[in-house]
C-alpha cells in the first residue's frame, strides 16, 4: 500500500485488510510522508517501509513488489492508502489469481454497474486510455488507472524489475501485455475518498496525459525487461 | 520570405532531434519525464521550419523585417534555455535527494556498530 500524507485514512485501511484476514501481511510503502503517516500504520499493525524521501507512486509501488519478491510471495494487491478501495472485495481479486485464470486482476470502477463519477476531464482521460489499452491488449479494458490489483509471482518477479515511474498504472498494464501475462479486471465498487485529497492537480492531468500517451507509444516498441530470476 | 535551403536544414535537424530523442527513450536512457521538453522542442521548430508563411508572420510580430529565420535562431535558444534551466533544477533535487542518502547511510551503519558492540 502506497502512502503520501495519508495520517487520517492509513489507519483504517490497515484495519480492514487485517479484519479481512489477519493472516495478511500488510505493507505500508510511505513515499517520503510529512506527517505521522508511517507512525500510524505501524501502531495499527502493518509493517512499515520509510522511503528517505518522495519517489513518487511508481518508486514506491516497486519498493512494495521488491519486497513482495525477496519475502518469496506468491501474490500482491496493491490498495490506495488513501480508504477509497474496500478490502472486503479482496477476495473478488484474489480469487482468479488463486485458480490460476490470469496473471493480474485489476478491480474495475467502470465494469460493474455502479458507476464512478469522476471530474469531466478525468473521465475523459480515463476513456482515451481505455480505448487505447484495449486495442493494444486486443481485449476490453475499461479501467486502466485503478490502483486496486492483484498480480501473481510472475507479475511480482517483472514489476520488481522494472516499473513505470511517475503515473504508473497506465504503463504497467502495457508492459502485461507486451510480456503476455494474463489480465483480467473484476468490477469493485468505489468509496469516496475517506480523508485527504487526490495527488493530482489540474495543471498536471495535462503532463499526465502527455506523458503517458508517450510512454504506451513508446513501449510499444521497446525491448520487454527481463523478469528478476528466482537466486536472485 | 526564409530561403528554401535554410527551411530544409531547419526541418531536417528538427526531424533528426525527434528521432534521436525517440530512440533515447525506446532504449531506455532517457526518462518520458525529460524527453517531453525535447520532444516539444522538436516539435515547435520541425513547424516553424515547415511553415514557412508562419515564420515570416511570427517575424513580423516581433518586428525583425531583414531575416526572418533570425526567429527559428530565438525560438531555438528561448527552448535550449528553459531545458538547461529545467535540468539545473533537477540536479539541485538531485543533490538535496544525495545528501539526505549519504546521512542516513552513515547513521544506518552507525546504528549497525553500535549495536554490534553492545551484542557481540
Amino acid at each position: 500500500m502506497p502512502a503520501l500524507n495519508e495520517e487520517h485514512a492509513v489507519g483504517d485501511v490497515v484495519d480492514e485488510l487485517r479484519a479481512f484476514d489477519p493472516d495478511l501481511d500488510v505493507l505500508v510503502v510511505d513515499d517520503g510522508s510529512t506527517d505521522r503517516t508511517a507512525l500510524v500504520a505501524e501502531q495499527h499493525g502493518a509493517r512499515v517501509v520509510r522511503l528517505p524521501f518522495n519517489l513518487g507512486i511508481g518508486g514506491a509501488m516497486q519498493t512494495g513488489f521488491r519486497y513482495a519478491f525477496q519475502a518469496g510471495f506468491d501474490a500482491a494487491v496493491q490498495v490506495d492508502g488513501d480508504g477509497q478501495h474496500d478490502p472486503a472485495e479482496l477476495s473478488k481479486l484474489l480469487v482468479p489469481l488463486q485458480e490460476d485464470r490470469a496473471d493480474i486482476v485489476v478491480g474495475s470502477r467502470f465494469a460493474g454497474e455502479r458507476s464512478y463519477r469522476a471530474p469531466f476531464f478525468r473521465r475523459l482521460g480515463i476513456a482515451l486510455f481505455a480505448r487505447t489499452i484495449s486495442l493494444i491488449a486486443r481485449q476490453r479494458v475499461t479501467d486502466t488507472t485503478s490502483g486496486f490489483r492483484a498480480i501473481n509471482r510472475r507479475g511480482i518477479a517483472l514489476f520488481a524489475a522494472d516499473y513505470p515511474h511517475d503515473y504508473p498504472e497506465v504503463e504497467a498494464t502495457v508492459m502485461v501485455v507486451r510480456h503476455a501475462l494474463r489480465l483480467l479486471e473484476v468490477p469493485v465498487a468505489m468509496r469516496d475518498r475517506a480523508a485527504g485529497r487526490s495527488s493530482i492537480t489540474a495543471s498536471q492531468s495535462v503532463y499526465y496525459m502527455a506523458k503517458v500517451l508517450l510512454a504506451i507509444f513508446v513501449g510499444l516498441f521497446r525491448r520487454n525487461v527481463v523478469p528478476l530470476k528466482e537466486d536472485q | 520570405m526564409t530561403p528554401l535551403v535554410v527551411s530544409i536544414a531547419g526541418a531536417i535537424a528538427s526531424a533528426v532531434l525527434l528521432l534521436v530523442v525517440f530512440e533515447l527513450i525506446r532504449s531506455r536512457r532517457l526518462r518520458e519525464r525529460y524527453a517531453l521538453l525535447w520532444l516539444l522542442t522538436g516539435v515547435v521548430m520541425l513547424v516553424l521550419s515547415i511553415w514557412r508563411g508562419g515564420l515570416n508572420t511570427i517575424a513580423g510580430w516581433v518586428g525583425i523585417t531583414g531575416y526572418p529565420p533570425a526567429v527559428f535562431f530565438a525560438v531555438g535558444l528561448l527552448f535550449t534555455i528553459v531545458v538547461l534551466l529545467h535540468y539545473s533544477m533537477v540536479i539541485s533535487k538531485l543533490g538535496d535527494q544525495n545528501t539526505i542518502l549519504a546521512q542516513r547511510l552513515a547513521l544506518l551503519e552507525n546504528a549497525l556498530r553500535e549495536r554490534d558492540q553492545l551484542e557481540p
